[in-house]
């Protein structure tokens, strides 16, 4: 299997930032943490965990990281890129599961579902999770044409054809449908693995709230018909 | 005159110097400066002799000036919005590229001194720089 990297953007994620690096490394080659210009020491700790740290000036967004992130990990002659948050929601086993389908070689983008059935603590998934998930992926269908199970996952793999054709251009949350839309627009096969629904107190509070999910949704469709 | 269209004269011949001066200082084409210069005067017209938008009004077949001066601002205002919004889509989208690609120029140095052996331990520049303000 070639070089498989695995991409984590942060912001003002000093609490957990570095557990999540460690782990990740155990299942990767190299770990590119990008920092989205956090106020914080998510670099400092990231760098320590053994990450290699790309740093934003600025704060750009979620999807102006994931770009930047992909284009490092490209640019480190990765073979396979797994984009995992920094907020401890994902695991690298799950990580290194998405590292294996891709290496069967199939496909180019593999979405971690926590939709999918079969994946654990779907049960303990709070309501209105599961609620702005189905608006999600309604949305993403009614925009872009594709289903998939849990359209704002972000827990991804890219096939190195995925990640080095990608071309994200949007800076906001709303990058998880774009990844959606590029996947068809460019043709990748994709594949859903189910992983399991971890929500923490932490990553709740980190996760997108009523309101950005408002703005993200406005986006989606203001971007569809403009942009 | 009354008071309100005093201002609103007031504020046409002030925004014409200002169109004036742009021009001369070279920052605006010819063309912009006849369109300005058009609307600005249309806006005085329209002030001062009410009636005139009346009489436009009444040929595209609305009630009265006044409501047909509200509906084209309203379209002109949203026009105005739509262009804003894409602008600034476009300036977020190339402040990302700036961004991104100093970011990767650090990648770049990085690997080029850890792969020279002879460096110390890897300790990315960007985690010594202070935190942005």
């Amino acid at each position: 299997m070639g070089k498989q990297i695995i991409v984590i953007p942060a912001y003002n994620e000093e609490a957990t930032v570095a557990q999540v690096v460690r782990d990740a490394i155990r299942v990767a080659d190299a770990v590119v943490v990008v920092d989205d210009g956090s106020r914080d020491r998510t670099s400092a700790l990231a760098a320590e965990a053994g990450a290699i740290v790309v740093r934003h000036a600025v704060n750009r967004g979620l999807g102006g990281a994931l770009g930047t992130g992909i284009a490092a990990a490209v640019k480190l002659g990765a073979d396979a890129v797994v984009t995992m948050d920094a907020d401890g929601q994902h695991r690298a086993a799950d990580a290194a599961r998405i590292f294996e389908r891709i290496g069967q070689g199939d496909v180019d983008f593999v979405i971690g579902s926590r939709m999918l059935a079969g994946a654990e603590g779907q049960s303990k998934m709070p309501i209105h999770r599961v609620l702005f998930n189905a608006v999600g992926n309604t949305l993403t269908y009614l925009l872009f044409g594709v289903w998939v199970t849990d359209s704002q996952s972000g827990l991804r793999g890219l096939s190195r054809t995925a990640a080095e054709g990608v071309d994200l251009r949007t800076n906001g949350m709303e990058v998880s449908s774009e990844f959606i839309k590029e996947a068809r627009e460019r043709r990748w096969r994709k594949a859903e693995i189910a992983i399991p629904a971890i929500y923490t107190e932490y990553s709740l509070s980190k996760g997108q709230s009523f309101l950005v999910g408002v703005k993200t949704a406005a986006k989606l469709i203001l971007r569809r018909f403009i942009g | 005159m009354t008071a309100i269209q005093i201002i609103l004269c007031g504020f046409a011949v002030f925004a014409l110097s200002r169109v004036v001066l742009r021009f001369r200082k070279g920052g605006l084409p010819v063309v912009h400066l006849v369109i300005w210069f058009l609307f600005w005067a249309a806006v005085i017209v329209a002030v001062l002799r009410p009636s005139t938008t009346s009489a436009v009004a009444s040929w595209v077949r609305v009630g009265r000036g006044a409501d047909l001066v509200m509906y084209l601002s309203v379209v002109a205002l949203f026009y105005l919005l739509f262009r804003l919004f894409g602008k600034i889509e476009e300036l977020e989208r190339q402040i990302t590229r700036v961004v991104r690609a100093a970011a990767l120029k650090d990648l770049d140095e990085k690997t080029a001194v850890a792969s020279k052996g002879s460096a110390p331990p890897r300790i990315p520049e960007a985690a010594k720089l202070p935190p942005p303000k």
